[in-house]
């Protein structure tokens, strides 16, 4: 057998390379080990279209979180962050609403609307702001079991707790409510303006099959307030060169260290003996040694597909099997001859923001309805970044290339026939809506990429196409990801450990799962 | 009432935020949109063009004009091919700075000086003796200044010369749309970029030109916000924030060297006399009072001190030009020197500045403090002496 590693991290997506680089960091023998040809997961720019630029998947950056931008040196590694200008929501009506990085102009639009709501607007800003501010702590710690802390979960939680009581009462309600609450009805004791509803609703229904009205919404909703880019919570921006960039910046510091990455090498399984993790098996056959395996994968391809079921408690596999996936959106990329134009917008520098094509409350639940009764949204809830108009390398001259998040879309939708068939209709579905917005699209486009939550699943391995390795809901967060008393990146399996988004903090390009379980395995002394 | 430059119907028309200052006598904007953010961003990430007529323009020429420049600047601008730009600092008689500028050699005996205090009388007293004929340009030259990654590309497209031949610190004279115009590569972001000189009856033209051409490459103006911030990055100093000019100031203990500023390297001792080259000399063989370093400030740090408040850390949006007294120790009371301009980098997520301390504190990874002052106290946080520039993107040069 060929060379030893210290440890082996199964999938060189943005936590894996992220727990690769802290290990090697610590001076580690890592060996990171794709599946794919080229790095990232679900973080990745593949020229689809010769001289387009796709970010295929993940298609905005806010979440990384600053200790690992400072760690790691990401900056000086290639991560390159421009952020949006704008957010712009064409209307059924043929108005819109925009808001904008600077708050006066954002608050002249949404007078236009509502002057209520436009005095309104930057206190529901400031209270999400404090309650980013407020559950920040808790992004940066490995979740005790409440059940059994032991000292060091105990003080964890005693931290915490005091954290919390230092926020004052009104915080601690306003961080109850957004906890249990849906983003719907959070919303409706700020606002009037159902468009601004609409629009601040989207980062609550995000990568979850929940609608706006549904419960732990409002959750969601937060979960996407708290990244912070110059530590300023919510901006949201684009990585120079597509959203792969930030995976090769997070592979070129792990490299730096000394850490190995191998594409193309697909792990078959763990190999596991006497309940002890000795190293991986590729599918090619090739088997390699290491005293520590690391999983990024999400939580069940790490316990279901990695390891037999015989290696786990019995209570384990079924908190696994329960973990909700249901993927519930999809993505369309384009590469476009022109801009595309949208009547209702009145300045095209507004193309530099993300354009929201969620004209109403009552669409996107509407849009819920479609995909919770099977198949997907008929008119779809659409996320749409323009990168090119911000870095002109993504695409030739005066082309670009425009990505479009898409939710709903369901995993299972055999009413549409084949998986062939389904991104056909999805794709056709997604075209048609957006084109009522922006006539000229259907003109401009010269290639277009569609992912279903199958394809998803097929390509990056993201089971059930769900972008966030799992729902965001309460019942899945912090000590519950993914399961009770397996929240502090461990495993039954001794020496195989998790650090997928699958862990606490959860999905998005955060770098936390990664960082938080390299740390815990260096403090176990692995 | 400042003047408006040859290019201001454009940037007025373009000025959302109508924030303007004085620059040399002009209107001067600040920022063109009321977040100059994004004008930063372009800057770095695509392309932006920056108005910088104000600057004071010179011709020299005739034959002494190598010797009168060589006697001014520090530079030996007697070794410079036509076509070349250089980074130049001048000094008075006590070695002590007054300016810098690029001095740039358009022909055989013919030169162009950029100062950014007046230097017409400067040249003239000095051309005592020699005879060049000294031409102050200064209002008949508009000048553009068009930055970033993509400014070659976007400017290509328009221009009748082949730009990736015009290498770094070269100039040559070409057309832009049209417009006959003497174009030199460097500027004032270190990043790749392009400044561009023109007679002020076809700058209209030019800023169209150049604006349309920008469309597919997400040029936009920027303003000063957004020019300071660059330049902290890249390294570059700013007179009357960095240094004061000798020239502007009674005081000794303001004026200061090209070696405490970090510019030895543009001082060529072995050349013929020059004004101040006696008393640098000296400086050299005796070590400079002071050296200028680069400041990466403790962001952890600064974080508890705002968590000491109970509040979140609070980075500027904007860069800053006060100075600010850095300290050998925790306790602020062995001084060690000052920084004189920072910034927070969004592209390098670090908090940076420029810092002028004790020689021997000058090492790359030294440990100074910097005073921060939190809701009005107080406070030292540590920070680290780092090269310049912090950025140095390869195409700068490429």
């Amino acid at each position: 057998m060929a060379k030893r590693y210290d440890a082996i991290i199964v999938g060189g997506g943005h936590n894996g390379l992220t727990c690769a680089a802290y290990l090697a960091r610590a001076g580690r023998r890592v060996l990171v080990l794709e599946r794919r040809h080229v790095l990232g997961g679900a973080a990745v720019t593949e020229e689809i279209f010769p001289g387009f630029k796709f970010t295929v998947c993940s298609y905005v950056v806010s979440l990384l979180r600053p200790e690992v931008i400072r760690e790691l040196e990401l900056a000086k590694h290639g991560l390159h962050i421009t952020p949006l200008d704008s957010a712009f929501a064409p209307m059924e009506n043929g108005d819109y609403l925009a808001t904008y990085s600077d708050p006066a102009s954002t608050r002249e639009e949404i007078r236009r609307h509502s002057p209520r709501d436009a005095e309104m607007a930057p206190k529901f800003s400031q209270m999400l702001y404090e309650m980013a501010f407020a559950v920040k702590p808790i992004l940066g710690v490995v979740p005790p079991d409440p059940s059994r802390p032991g000292l060091r979960g105990l003080r964890t939680l005693r931290e915490l707790g005091r954290h919390l009581q230092g926020l004052g009462r009104r915080s601690f309600h306003d961080l109850t409510k957004l906890m249990t609450m849906s983003a719907s009805d959070l919303l409706d004791e700020w606002y009037e303006t159902d468009v601004l509803k609409a629009l601040s609703a989207l980062n609550g229904i995000i990568g979850t099959m929940l609608g706006p009205k549904s419960p732990g919404t409002a959750y969601v909703l937060l979960h996407h307030y708290m990244g912070e880019l110059d530590g300023a919570f919510t901006a949201w921006g684009c990585q120079k060169g597509g959203t792969g960039g930030v995976s090769e910046a997070i592979a070129s510091a792990a490299r730096s260290h000394g850490a190995e990455i191998r594409t193309e090498a697909p792990v078959a399984k763990v190999i596991v003996k006497r309940g002890r993790a000795t190293g991986v098996a590729l599918e090619s056959g090739e088997e390699i040694e290491a005293s520590t395996v690391v999983s990024g994968a999400d939580p069940r391809v790490t316990f279901r597909k990695l390891v037999d079921a015989g290696d786990l408690p019995e209570d384990l596999v079924a908190a696994i099997d329960r973990f909700k996936f249901r993927g519930s959106s999809g993505k369309v990329n384009l590469a476009l001859d022109a801009l595309p134009i949208f009547p209702a917008m009145k300045d095209p520098a507004l193309l530099r923001g993300s354009i929201e094509i969620s004209p109403s409350m009552d669409y996107l639940e509407r849009a819920y309805d479609d995909a919770n009764h099977g198949g997907f949204s008929r008119r779809p809830y659409m996320d749409i970044v323009i990168p090119s108009t911000v870095d002109p390398t993504m695409a030739p001259p005066g082309k670009h290339v425009m990505s479009i998040f898409v939710q709903y879309a369901g995993y299972d939708m055999p009413e549409y026939g084949t998986p062939a068939q389904q991104r056909e209709a999805f794709g056709d579905a997604v075209l048609s809506t957006l084109c009522e917005f922006a006539p000229n699209l259907k003109d401009v486009i010269l290639h277009k990429q569609v992912l279903t939550p199958w394809d998803l699943e097929q390509t990056i391995g993201l089971s059930e196409g769900n972008i966030f390795h799992g729902e965001l809901t309460l019942d899945q967060l912090f000590c519950f990801r993914p399961a009770a008393g397996w929240a502090d990146y461990r495993t039954p399996i001794r020496g195989y450990w998790q650090c997928g988004s699958g862990t606490h903090p959860g999905g998005g390009i955060t770098a936390g799962p990664g960082r938080l379980a390299a740390l815990e395995i260096l403090r176990a002394g692995n | 009432m400042p003047r408006r430059t040859a290019f201001h119907a454009r940037t007025s028309d373009r000025c959302q935020s109508q924030s303007w200052q004085e620059w040399s006598g002009y209107l001067s904007a600040n920022s063109y949109e009321l977040e100059h953010v994004h004008e930063y961003h372009a800057a770095r990430t695509a392309s932006a063009v920056f108005d910088v007529s104000p600057l004071y323009k010179y011709h020299v020429h005739g034959r002494g004009a190598a010797r009168l420049l060589d006697r001014v600047l520090t530079r030996d601008a007697s070794k410079l091919g036509v076509g070349q730009v250089a980074y130049t600092t001048w000094c008075d008689d006590e070695g002590k700075i007054v300016d810098d500028g690029t001095v740039t050699r358009l022909g055989p005996e013919r030169f162009r000086l950029t100062a950014a205090i007046p230097t017409l009388d400067w040249l003239e007293d000095n051309d005592l003796g020699i005879g060049a004929a000294i031409e102050d340009v200064s209002e008949a030259l508009a000048a553009l200044s068009v930055q970033g990654p993509t400014s070659r590309a976007l400017l290509q497209g328009i221009c009748d010369a082949e730009l990736s031949r015009l290498r770094y610190f070269r100039q040559l004279e070409t057309k832009l749309g049209g417009v006959p115009v003497s174009i030199s590569r460097g500027g004032y972001t270190g990043d790749l970029g392009f400044e561009i000189f023109c007679d002020p009856a076809h700058a209209e033209r030019l800023w169209d030109a150049i604006a349309e051409a920008g469309r597919p490459f997400n040029l936009r103006p920027a303003g000063n916000l957004a020019q300071d911030m660059l330049r902290v990055e890249a390294g570059l100093l700013l007179i009357d924030v960095d240094f004061v000019s000798s020239a502007r100031t009674l005081f000794e203990v303001q004026k200061s060297t090209p070696f405490e500023l970090g510019l030895g390297w543009t001082v060529a001792l072995d050349k013929d006399v020059f004004v101040g080259r006696d008393a640098l000399r000296a400086e050299q063989a005796r070590g400079p009072r002071s050296r200028t370093v680069g400041l990466v400030l403790d962001v952890v740090a600064l974080e508890a001190v705002y968590a000491g408040y109970g509040m979140p850390l609070h980075l500027p949006d904007r860069s800053w030009n006060d100075a600010v007294p850095l300290y050998a120790d925790v306790e602020r009371r062995d001084h060690a020197g000052r920084a004189t301009s920072g910034t927070w980098s969004p592209l390098l997520k670090q908090y940076v500045a420029i810092g002028r301390v004790r020689p021997e504190l000058g090492e790359p990874g030294q440990r100074v403090w910097i005073e921060e002052t939190v809701e009005g106290r107080r406070h030292a946080v540590p920070a680290r002496v780092a090269p310049l520039p912090f950025y140095d993107p390869p195409q700068k040069r490429s």
